[in-house]
């Protein structure tokens, strides 16, 4: 159903470009007609924006959000593992390290980032990032949007779950200021690889979950087609996830998913980012590391 | 008597299919006497087999599982297990000895939902870890899981961030932390705490990963070689320090504990 909606917005907006007098106005009114029928979203109707091939990748927050970014590649033990992006910025003229996971926006685009699903080496590459940030004292911020890490023959044989649980471990007590933004799809260890993290902010359709939708629904009921029952029964929205104290801050999205205005998403997010790090630059490493464990150590407790 | 009046005080090994007495089988701790195969092994069981005798004390048994998601027949399902199994949870965490050596332990039990890991067992853990970091005591962990426990969503997942804090501040602090990889650990367990001792033994022939074999081979749309995934090729491929029997884990628990320190000078 949101699929229909937004392509018939697509439609109405092409339109409204070449349109005029009384036409345009019943276009202007059905456009707003549909982005009423948006303001209430069922939690499947969520995870499809959050997978939204239009929605904002990580290239595209690196771009609007940071300047002078230097790409860093690899882990140094076994290859470049283009699912991850990662590198050095300055974010309002101070250096950071961002990382994150990477989609693309066309399928040879998604081919080469393997849908965002990382392997080990993905893994170790963001361990050797977050440990030179440490280094040269900057903030860590990443940006989260996978559906896991890769189920691969090569990715158990390089230990991707040993990869993931040294990320964990290294997050929890790392000496810099984080934050971490699930900005897309938060699935499974593969997200929380890169969320452990001072501040957890989530964009309103983004979900985050033990496991995509799919592969809960078929994990408990064999059968992944019961997707939209699984989505109402997982609790993965931003609304959900605040509720319980896993994410501390919602950023708003333009009605009909943040594809639509990208440009307000950016806003919002800078706003927030830089709002966060003021309060947490002011904190030393002892009492950021302290305060992070007790975070996490009260989840579900 | 002839052989077949013992009845069902035989048990057959799932592996080999030849008999042996439950006597003997329980003796050896469910390892099968004529092939060696490594069948599951209770909580109770298994801290009878490493703890010296009488030692043991439980730590966090208070500690219970929730419905945090309100999960259509979730908790008449914890409540089932409970009365099945005699378990509260899916681990099992306290103080005992090794050869006199106080040592924290826990033990997970795949009875229990797999041994998946909720909020319950989270918690457990980690006061567990907090108490050995408190008490300088050393850590051993034998682990065995499904992963995540679904039921429990977001703050399953959680879990994972939360036993992994706390055994990287117990690290910090010094503390020795050996994991026993046991059949099987996969999924949120794999890719935390069991991944993160200072030392990780495995039992022979457990399937260890990530990813559920059925997962995998439903993504490459091919079948995995025999093997895949278990102890030794984990161990070829330099994630576990040995392989260690059943029969000799008690004695290598007891020689790490000894080349750390413990018992010897620090008593």
């Amino acid at each position: 159903m949101i699929r229909e909606i937004l392509s018939q917005l697509d439609e109405i907006e092409a339109m409204l470009g070449v349109t005029k007098g009384a036409e345009r106005q019943s276009l202007l009114e059905q456009r707003e007609a549909l982005l009423a029928r948006c303001e209430k979203l069922t939690a499947e109707q969520k995870v499809f924006l959050a997978r939204h091939p239009r929605r904002p990748r990580i290239d595209a927050y690196i771009h609007e959000l940071f300047t002078d970014f230097f790409e860093q590649k690899g882990d140094r033990a076994n290859r470049e593992d283009p699912s991850i992006l990662g590198g050095i910025a300055l974010f309002h003229g101070e250096p950071v390290t961002v990382i994150g996971h990477r989609k693309g926006t066309d399928l040879n685009e998604n081919v080469a980032y393997n849908f965002g699903m990382p392997g080990a080496e993905g893994y170790r590459k963001v361990q050797r990032l977050m440990r030179q940030a440490e280094k040269f004292r900057r903030p860590v911020i990443t940006f989260i949007d996978t559906p896991g890490a890769y189920p691969g023959m090569e990715a158990e044989e390089r230990g991707v779950g040993e990869a993931i649980a040294q990320c964990l471990s290294l997050m929890s007590r790392l000496s810099v200021p984080t934050i971490a933004v699930v900005t897309g799809e938060g699935g499974s260890g593969g997200a929380l690889a890169l969320g452990v993290a001072d501040r957890v902010l989530m964009l309103e359709n983004a979900y985050y979950a033990v496991l995509t939708p799919e592969g809960f629904a078929s994990i408990l009921w064999k059968d992944a087609g019961r997707r939209g029952e699984a989505c109402e029964v997982m609790k993965l929205t931003a609304q959900d996830l605040h509720g319980y104290g896993v994410i501390d801050e919602i950023i708003s999205e333009p009605v009909g998913g943040a594809q639509r205005k990208p440009q307000a998403v950016f806003e919002t997010l800078d706003e927030a980012l830089s709002r966060y790090l003021d309060e947490l630059r002011g904190m030393d490493a002892g009492a950021l590391i302290a305060a992070r464990y007790d975070k996490f150590r009260h989840m579900g407790q | 008597m002839a052989l077949e009046d013992y009845g069902a005080s035989f048990v057959m090994c799932p592996s080999c299919s030849r008999r042996t007495t439950q006597a003997n089988w329980r003796a050896n701790w469910q390892v099968c006497p004529t092939c060696g195969a490594h069948q599951a092994l209770s909580a109770p069981e298994r801290l009878l087999s490493v703890l010296d005798a009488g030692s043991f004390v439980e730590l966090g048994e208070h500690i219970d599982g929730r419905d945090p998601l309100g999960f259509p027949g979730y908790p008449q399902k914890l409540e089932d297990l409970r009365k099945k199994t005699g378990l509260e949870e899916a681990v099992i965490t306290g103080v005992g000895a090794i050869d006199g050596v106080r040592v924290v332990i826990g033990v997970m039990d795949s009875r229990f939902m797999m041994a998946s890991m909720g909020m319950a067992v989270g918690e457990r853990l980690a006061v567990a870890v907090e108490y050995a970091k408190n008490g300088g005591l050393p850590l051993i962990l034998f682990c065995a899981s499904g992963g995540a426990r679904m039921q429990e969503g977001i703050i399953s997942l959680m879990q994972m961030a939360k036993t992994s804090a706390a055994i990287a501040d117990f690290s910090a602090a010094g503390g020795l932390y050996i994991s026993v990889l046991t059949h099987p650990t996969t999924g949120g367990v794999m890719a935390s705490f069991a991944s993160q001792g200072d030392i990780t033994l495995a039992e022979p022939g457990a399937l260890l990963g990530f990813a559920g074999p059925r997962v995998i081979e439903q993504t490459i749309g091919q079948r995995l070689p025999e093997g895949f995934q278990r102890s030794e090729f984990q161990q070829e491929h330099g994630f576990v320090d040995q392989i260690v029997p059943r029969g000799s884990m008690r004695e290598t628990l007891a020689k790490l504990l000894r080349l750390h320190g413990y018992g010897v000078m620090r008593g």
